[in-house]
């Protein structure tokens, strides 16, 4: 990226002094020190950084190794998905809810079609909701894989991105065998499944979580008594319950604050009401927590796949809805518990074939939120597994 | 729901259900007390949303819309408020600080302010952007050419 488009905030900010509302980093504490501090350091981070896991700029105002405050300036990936649902029809527009969270594109389109099918009040059949099971528990995994060995790599360790990366590839594996697409992809349709499970899927599922079961076990012998590791993320991060719930903080990192709290245990959707699993919470609030909670939730996610596999039923796979979906006027906000949080979809219509208006309630967008709060007084190098901890995806923070 | 009825006789302009989702529609001038007392008095302690819509063909062109959760009584409600183009929301980043990004969004996107915001500006889009992208009257694949000009050096962007 360019010299010219890194500095556009500072000039937008020089050229109109008095229309741009100066940042909240050269207020506070800096107005205090009316001469320079040699300990104050402004220091740019990203958007083009390794650990910033996309194009996140954080801008970090430093007083020595201690960070003083933070801005995140996001945007960058900015690609106006709600504005493009309002000009789609409601089937058109599911392949799109993919490219938010990339990588759990199965949950973002479950959310999708389960909001959809709400406001036309259709029920996708048994069958179909226990396909969206087994799939969405899979990305689940998938995602804190993906998430388990980038965030190990940013403070440090290599091995564990190797070991997850490759047994994440079985889960895409699946995937492409099933709808032909690893990463985006588009398995549901709203009103239930358009793809009948192949032949074998069961079968295959099920060596999938015999093989990965003891592969947890390897990810935990790496790092849950690993030195550097506790080190490292022990105590670093620290966010109370109560403060992720002013936050508006949700999933694991809510979770790790001890708040035992999953929108699919509080508010079923799909066919979870029908199967057994736990919600694992943590008491700390801090980044090690947050990883105990997510490995503890991929062996429930584990657990939920191998009971849904067993019971899954014969029947339909699709609901009876109209060729032309017109739902009738009215609004409808529809959440789901994704990898990252509570992923919202609140739609309005206006009786004709396209929403009149799709808001996405991103969960990392708002999480992104409590960096501030998590980040105050830790060492700069905290920064890099924070952030990493609350697993942020930027195509979600920016739509 | 009864209580906050009997407080608020004239502000409150209907209280219902849709699929199963209740929604309140308020006067703008009480939405901060209606907000305020939910979470207080009703344990709405954790703010899910703050998003708007925009009705071009209607006076009050905007809808304000919060959605909050308890997590005491496992519900959902949605607050909803109508606005004109001139008028401003109240903030309820003192009621729950999880409003400050979402407001800036709104702010970004529709250009409603927020009274008592501290610190109101855009947020996925550049500072010094022209335009607020999802009110209708602006075109998808509308953008700024002056900025794009400037910034980025080139003609278009598309």
């Amino acid at each position: 990226m360019g010299k010219d488009q890194l500095g556009y905030r500072e000039r937008a900010m020089s050229d109109s002094p008095s229309t741009t509302p100066p940042s909240h980093l050269e207020l506070g504490e800096a107005a205090e020190h009316t001469f320079l501090d040699a300990n104050e350091l402004i220091l740019n981070m990203g958007p083009q950084h390794p650990s910033t896991h996309g194009v996140l700029r954080v801008i970090l105002k430093l007083d020595g190794e201690k960070v003083r405050g933070t801005e995140c300036v996001i945007g960058y990936l900015h690609r106006g998905v709600e504005k493009i649902a309002e000009h789609r029809t409601y089937t058109m527009f599911n392949p799109y809810v993919d490219r938010m969270d990339y990588v759990a594109a199965v949950s973002n389109g479950l959310g999708y079609c389960e909001a959809v099918e709400k406001l036309l009040n259709v029920e996708a059949p048994p069958r179909a909701r226990y396909i969206r099971v087994i799939l969405t528990e899979l990305n689940r995994l998938a995602s804190h894989m993906l998430w388990l060995g980038t965030h190990a790599l940013d403070i440090g360790a290599i091995t564990p991105l190797f070991y997850t990366f490759r047994d994440r590839e079985e889960i895409l594996k699946i995937f492409e065998k099933y709808c032909g697409a690893r990463l985006t992809t588009h398995a549901f349709r709203i009103g239930g499944c358009l793809y009948e499970t192949y032949e074998g899927f069961e079968r295959e599922v099920k060596k999938f979580v015999d093989f990965v079961t003891p592969k947890i076990d390897e990810y935990e012998e790496l790092l849950t008594t690993n030195r550097i590791w506790l080190e490292r993320t022990r105590g670093v991060g620290v966010i109370s319950g109560k403060d992720c719930i002013d936050l508006g903080v949700t999933g694991p990192v809510l979770r790790a604050s001890g708040i035992q709290w999953d929108i699919r245990k509080a508010m079923p959707y799909a066919a979870y009401s029908e199967l057994e699993f736990d919600i694992p919470i943590g008491t700390n609030g801090d980044t090690y927590d947050r990883y105990l909670v997510r490995i503890a939730e991929m062996r429930q996610s584990l657990r939920i796949v191998s009971q849904a596999v067993d019971r899954i039923p014969e029947g339909p796979i699709m609901a009876k809805i109209p060729k032309v979906m017109k739902p009738p006027v009215g609004e409808i906000y529809h959440s789901i518990e994704s990898p990252k949080g509570e992923l919202g979809y609140f739609i309005v219509s206006d009786g004709s074939t396209q929403p009149y208006r799709v808001r996405v309630r991103p969960p990392s967008f708002v999480n992104l939120q409590a960096l501030e709060k998590m980040v105050q007084g830790q060492m700069v190098a905290d920064v890099v597994a924070v952030i990493g901890t609350i697993d942020i995806v930027l195509g979600e923070v920016d739509r | 729901m009864t209580r906050l009825k009997q407080r608020h006789v004239s502000g409150i302009h209907e209280a219902s259900t849709y699929l199963g989702q209740d929604y309140i529609v308020v006067e703008r001038t009480i939405a901060y007390d209606v907000l305020l007392a939910l979470r207080d008095e009703d344990e709405f302690d954790y703010l899910v949303d703050v998003t708007a819509v925009h009705y071009p063909q209607r006076e009050q062109q905007f809808d304000v819309v919060w959605i909050l959760y308890s997590f005491a009584r496992n519900q959902r409600i949605r607050v909803k408020t109508q606005i004109t183009e001139s008028e401003s929301a109240p903030s309820v980043v003192t009621i729950w600080s999880a409003a400050n990004w979402l407001e800036r969004e709104v702010f970004d996107m529709f250009g409603i302010t927020f009274d008592g915001h501290p610190d109101l500006r855009r947020i996925l889009l550049p500072e010094g952007w022209k335009g607020y992208p999802l009110r209708k009257d602006y075109g998808i694949i509308q953008q700024d050419q002056e900025w794009v000009k400037i910034n980025l050096g080139i003609e278009s962007g598309q």
